[in-house]
């Protein structure tokens, strides 16, 4: 069984955000981690591994520096790393980045593919799913947990307000959730092991069927208007009542704003 | 000449400061204030490898270098010094001696699983009667050729992981030589004991100012018959591998007292940014900030020996030549001591507040004070050094 388990290097939210220019993030400058989704979904690919035996591929796309995040799955247990780096590829929306993945993705053989619900940066948990579409495979997304029976995946699908236990064939793809799991730590000797393997690096010229107009900056649709950092906010305003009249003065502000 | 850890070992200390801060920290004041040792935390370690660290991968370790070692025990130590013990002693003077002079049939009986963490290791050689003195040890072994086996009496104190422990390295005398002045000298020799054997039995646990959680006790061989095949080395060369064994085992307690130090600079920075008098956090009154640079640049001092110990350590498992012996005693030494002024500076800065237990500086001032007396005292460290110098 041959998972491919996608991963992102995202800020850490301990360190500051910094921005380029033209709005998008200055990854190269900032302290990251790997994705906590993404990590779930690793840890998933491992226990299926610890399981049922299987090889566990890690994928991302970024910077030279990603591969970082390559070698520290590999120390968790991941068997092999790629990395998909190329200055075309930069400023990428969900659309470009999907783009890209599915075309470094059709290079290789899998059963699973596992990415994260979503990235703590980007927040828009498209693409996953976006993936699937390009390779034209099933999609359950927000797994809670997964399970392999024969040649399927059963997925336990969170909702809001309910869960869905969905059945899919392989190939498909699985996005997961944070709490699908406590991912484990790297082992020292996993991390000695990790800096001895070769990270296969893939660019443009590596992705197979795909177009440049849909990639980079270039090929996203998202155009970014304005972005900053956590705006600070004023102090507010401070009043003094009692009980009977501060509840008069809340609702009387609730109604000057059209919050009711 | 490079100061910059390479990023394998950026991403080793990434690893030990997640763990000791998530796994170890939460459980620190609990296991000084009940005297437990922390099993459960041992457990963690085990899954993670890091009970055989520095042990080739084909006995089930983890192949990686004494720097990572070094770094794992000083994470450890930074949250609670004695999590951070129990690796030492159990890798450095148990495991490491089995690596180094053990046969392979040794190697595969008992250091695959202290290795692989399964079994946890100490070693006895202090004695009621002999500390820095070895010549004062009391405990015998004899031979019985006819049985095969040897045969302990005597006893230990003040040993780490003392009743915890599965394997034991013991140091008995075996020989009464002869010297070139007609005086009576004991040979010594090593012995692999394990738990349970009929004879050994534990005494006293010891109470302790620091390190509480620790298991110290006394180990007592009463007609203790262990196999033949259990000596470990040549007979007659115990005293060399204990020799041998503390000079390992004294980076581990450098680093130990490297990560207290680095504990207790660290919860003083934060304090003193915090605390306010006059007006200010203390933290903008000149003396705390000298206070502070001098703690720094200490601390500093420190983790270049114990560093520059660990990679001499890593020369000599390359060419089974290269000495580290004053290395070690040098980075001990000196760990040793600015743990101890480094915690007492910190308790000073906390005022009050340091001296009561909720703090954890309270702790590690009192688990610093181990590091200048176990595995060599101060003294013996500079008689190591000072020795080297003179000859």
């Amino acid at each position: 069984m041959k998972i491919v388990v996608c991963i992102k290097q995202v800020p850490d939210t301990k360190g500051g955000v910094k921005f380029n220019p033209d709005g998008t993030l200055d990854r190269g400058a900032m302290l990251t981690i790997m994705n906590p989704d993404d990590k779930a979904g690793l840890e998933a690919a491992l226990r299926i591994k610890d399981e049922y035996g299987a090889e566990v591929t890690v994928l991302t796309m970024g910077l030279p520096k990603a591969e970082d995040v390559l070698r520290e799955a590999m120390a968790m247990g991941a068997d092999n790393g790629i990395l998909v780096t190329d200055r075309v590829l930069g400023g990428a929306d969900t659309w470009a980045t999907s783009t890209t993945i599915a075309g470094a993705l059709r290079n290789i053989d899998y059963d699973l593919i596992i990415t994260g619900r979503q990235a703590i940066d980007g927040d828009t948990a498209q693409v996953g799913p976006q993936i699937s579409e390009h390779l034209g495979i099933p999609v359950i997304s927000y797994a809670q947990d997964i399970k392999i029976e024969g040649d399927s995946v059963i997925v336990n699908r969170q909702f809001e307000d309910r869960h869905h236990v969905l059945k899919a064939k392989m190939p498909c793809l699985v996005t997961a959730l944070s709490e699908l799991n406590v991912p484990r730590y790297m082992t020292p000797g996993g991390i000695f092991d990790a800096f001895d393997k070769d990270i296969t690096v893939w660019g443009r010229k590596d992705l197979k069927d795909v177009d440049d107009s849909d990639l980079g900056l270039a090929g996203s649709p998202t155009k970014i208007a304005k972005a900053s950092d956590k705006v600070r906010k004023g102090a507010g305003e401070k009043v003094t009542l009692d009980a009977d009249e501060a509840v008069s003065y809340i609702m009387d502000k609730l109604v000057e704003k059209h919050v009711i | 000449m490079d100061f910059t850890l390479s990023k394998k070992h950026e991403m080793a200390r990434t690893l030990f400061k997640e763990f000791a801060e998530t796994e170890v920290k939460p459980l620190a004041q609990e296991t000084d204030e009940t005297e437990h040792f922390p099993a459960e935390t041992v457990k963690k370690m085990q899954k993670y490898g890091f009970m055989g660290i520095p042990i080739e991968k084909e006995y089930g370790g983890q192949g990686c270098d004494p720097l990572t070692y070094v770094m794992c025990v000083e994470e450890l130590s930074k949250v609670c010094a004695t999590t951070g013990v129990v690796v030492s002693a159990h890798t450095s003077l148990c495991a490491d001696p089995i690596q180094t002079f053990g046969t392979p049939e040794q190697k595969e009986k008992y250091l695959v699983p202290l290795a692989k963490g399964e079994k946890l290791g100490a070693f006895g050689l202090t004695e009621p009667g002999a500390g820095t003195d070895a010549q004062g040890v009391q405990t015998k072994a004899v031979l019985d050729e006819e049985a095969g086996e040897w045969v302990l009496n005597g006893s230990k104190c003040f040993i780490t992981n003392g009743e915890v422990a599965d394997v034991y390295i013991i140091i008995a005398y075996t020989d009464i030589v002869e010297d070139r002045r007609g005086r009576k000298v004991k040979k010594f020799s090593a012995f692999i004991v394990e738990k349970g054997t009929p004879g050994f039995s534990f005494g006293t646990k010891e109470k302790k100012m620091g390190i509480r959680g620790s298991s110290t006790y006394e180990l007592i061989f009463e007609d203790c018959r262990i196999p033949k095949d259990n000596l470990l080395g040549q007979r007659g060369k115990g005293f060399p591998i204990a020799m041998h064994t503390l000079d390992g085992g004294r980076i581990g307690i450098a680093a130990q007292a490297l990560g207290i130090a680095e504990g207790a600079l660290e919860r003083t920075i934060e304090y003193t940014k915090e605390r306010k008098q006059f007006g200010r956090s203390i933290s903008a009154q000149q003396n705390t900030q000298f206070q502070l640079a001098d703690m720094a640049t200490k601390v500093e001092a420190a983790k270049m020996l114990v560093y520059k110990a660990a990679e001499k350590k890593a020369q000599y498992q390359a060419d089974h030549k290269t000495s580290y012996s004053v290395e070690a005693a040098m980075a001990k030494l000196y760990a040793a001591e600015v743990a101890m002024e480094v915690t007492t500076k910190a308790v000073q800065l906390h005022g009050g507040y340091g001296y009561i237990r909720e703090y954890d500086v309270e702790r590690m001032m009192r688990d610093a004070k181990i590091t200048e007396i176990y595995e060599g005292t101060s003294e013996v460290q500079r008689m190591v050094i000072s020795g080297s110098l003179l000859k």
